[in-house]
């Protein structure tokens, strides 16, 4: 856990964060207009609707649209994994993800979402699909 | 019928140097520049009608603006505080121009500051501000807010062309800016190939390409009247707010920052073309290369082009923060991004002492929050 934890979603964001320890990629889709959405949220994004988002399993593939690696970690529990890939992907179902990445991966290359486990945490880890 | 807005005019400013003040509180360095800032103004201390506050990260005080108003001795009308990240000194601009404009208040005391270095240790506060992230899906991570407009930066660059020599210009030129300022953090003049070969932080953006963090306040005084100085009329303002968090960013190349600039030139009657100063936010060099291009100020990739020609420096046709900015001036939260209007107001009236450029007539103020989260625009104008 971090210190810091006060904007933490808490069950808003539950499904999400208990998939990720399960080893599955959950989103946020609409069952009024259809949309799937980015992060946790109370209403829809694309249509505004309220009370008519479901969480869905997503496959794990997805297309990398940005990319850094790390060199100053900003915590003690990170220094030990410095430097590491972060990415923000997008699904291959349209949300976006921010996850590690293994190194060497671009902007455009297409991933398969993995997971480890940091600090009690499971993280997902995004490595070249095959 | 609603009766006439009145015009609000920048009527007085001031702060603190900025960087390392060993042993001053937050209220200390804020009580330093509001004594500045009314003094500047012409004004007593009874005269100050409203207080619009930032907060300070050293001190989460519950009602951090009327714990200001008591230990500075003001006993205003209006008062609260504001949190909207690095975009927190425009909206409170922003807001205290609509106090004055509706017949609210006279004369609003806007204030920042902190001892964001020496009142905690560097891990906690880039902890700190690392929670502009989304606490389930992005801090978990181990990022940082370099690491995400390092994320954000990447994509621009990919899909523009723009390159890290791009980025490294503009650090070359904040920091040339701040030799001149002796209130400045950072002084010591710094070359293309130092920016480039500094200690990487998170790729593409080095340590060159980061402001640091420091102490310091600033203050300024919105009136119903102008300043003795000169008359300084906030003509215009504008805000976005498309998304809190970098993963929900839906598009690099329009991240609300156009949006914001467009409702503050309509508001002025204004066009890019009449702006002749720039106080641009910069938490690092991204920032500054990705305002400059959404807004209009230069093409997409073109912002360096502009600043190798020499467009942006003092004595082009466009200075940008010829204070230094965020990166070399300094940047302690609230008050690094109000110093972007305390320098443009010196600069429109005069009071840059040997910084002083052929006083602008048009200032165009624009700020972010969180990673491009939060958008302020402000335009400035000499009336005489």
């Amino acid at each position: 856990m971090n210190a810091i934890d006060f904007t933490s979603a808490g069950p808003l964001a539950a499904p999400f964060t208990d998939g990720q320890r399960d080893g599955v990629l959950r989103y946020q889709q609409c069952t009024a207009c259809g949309g799937a959405q980015t992060l946790a949220r109370y209403a829809c994004q694309h249509c505004g609707e309220r009370g008519t988002l479901h969480w869905r399993d997503a496959q794990g593939s997805a297309t990398v649209r940005a990319v850094t690696v790390v060199a100053r970690a900003p915590s003690e529990a990170f220094r030990a994994l410095a430097p590491y890939t972060l990415v923000i992907v997008q699904l291959a179902e349209g949300p976006r993800l921010m996850g590690h990445a293994n190194p060497g991966v671009r902007i455009g290359d297409q991933v398969q979402a993995g997971f480890f486990a940091h600090e009690g945490r499971t993280l997902v880890r995004f490595a070249p699909a095959s | 019928m609603n009766a006439a807005l009145r015009p609000a005019y920048v009527r007085g400013a001031g702060g603190t140097s900025f960087g390392r003040h060993e042993g001053r509180s937050a209220l200390d360095l804020m009580d330093a520049a509001a004594a500045q800032a009314i003094e500047s103004a012409g004004l007593a201390r009874h005269e100050i009608d409203g207080v619009l506050c930032g907060y300070a990260t050293t001190l989460p005080h519950l009602m951090l603006s009327t714990l200001v108003c008591e230990r500075l001795a003001l006993r205003p009308r209006y008062a609260h505080g504001l949190q909207l990240g690095g975009a927190s000194g425009a909206a409170m601009l922003m807001a205290a121009r609509e106090l004055v404009r509706s017949g609210r208040c006279r004369n609003v005391l806007v204030l920042g500051g902190e001892n964001r270095l020496s009142g905690q240790s560097r891990d906690s506060s880039i902890q700190t501000l690392a929670q502009v992230g989304d606490a389930d899906f992005e801090v978990p991570n181990g990022a940082s807010v370099p690491a995400y407009y390092a994320l954000m930066a990447s994509e621009y660059m990919q899909r523009t062309g723009v390159t890290s020599a791009d980025l490294a210009e503009f650090a070359v030129l904040m920091r040339a800016n701040a030799a001149g300022h002796p209130d400045a953090h950072l002084r010591t003049p710094v070359t293309l190939q130092e920016v480039l070969a500094s200690k990487p932080i998170a790729s593409p953006l080095s340590l060159l390409d980061c402001c640091p963090i420091s102490d310091g306040a600033m203050a300024l005084v919105v009136s119903a009247d102008p300043a003795a100085q000169g008359a300084v009329v906030m003509a215009g303002a504008g805000q976005a707010h498309r998304h809190q968090h970098l993963t929900a960013m839906e598009d690099v190349m329009q991240c609300g920052a156009g949006e914001a600039a467009q409702q503050a030139f309509e508001e002025a009657r204004l066009g890019l073309g009449d702006v002749d100063y720039l106080g641009i936010y910069d938490s690092f060099t991204i920032t500054l290369v990705m305002l400059l291009e959404e807004i209009g100020f230069a093409p997409r990739a073109g912002a360096a082009q502009r600043a190798r020609a020499g467009d942006f420096a003092p004595t082009g046709p466009l200075p940008l923060n010829t204070h230094g900015g965020l990166l070399s001036f300094g940047h302690c939260g609230v008050a690094g991004g109000l110093a972007h209007t305390v320098e443009a107001w010196r600069q429109m009236t005069g009071q840059a002492g040997e910084r002083q450029i052929q006083p602008p007539r048009r200032a165009f103020i624009h700020a972010d929050g969180g990673v491009m989260s939060s958008h302020v625009s402000l335009i400035l104008s000499r009336e005489d």
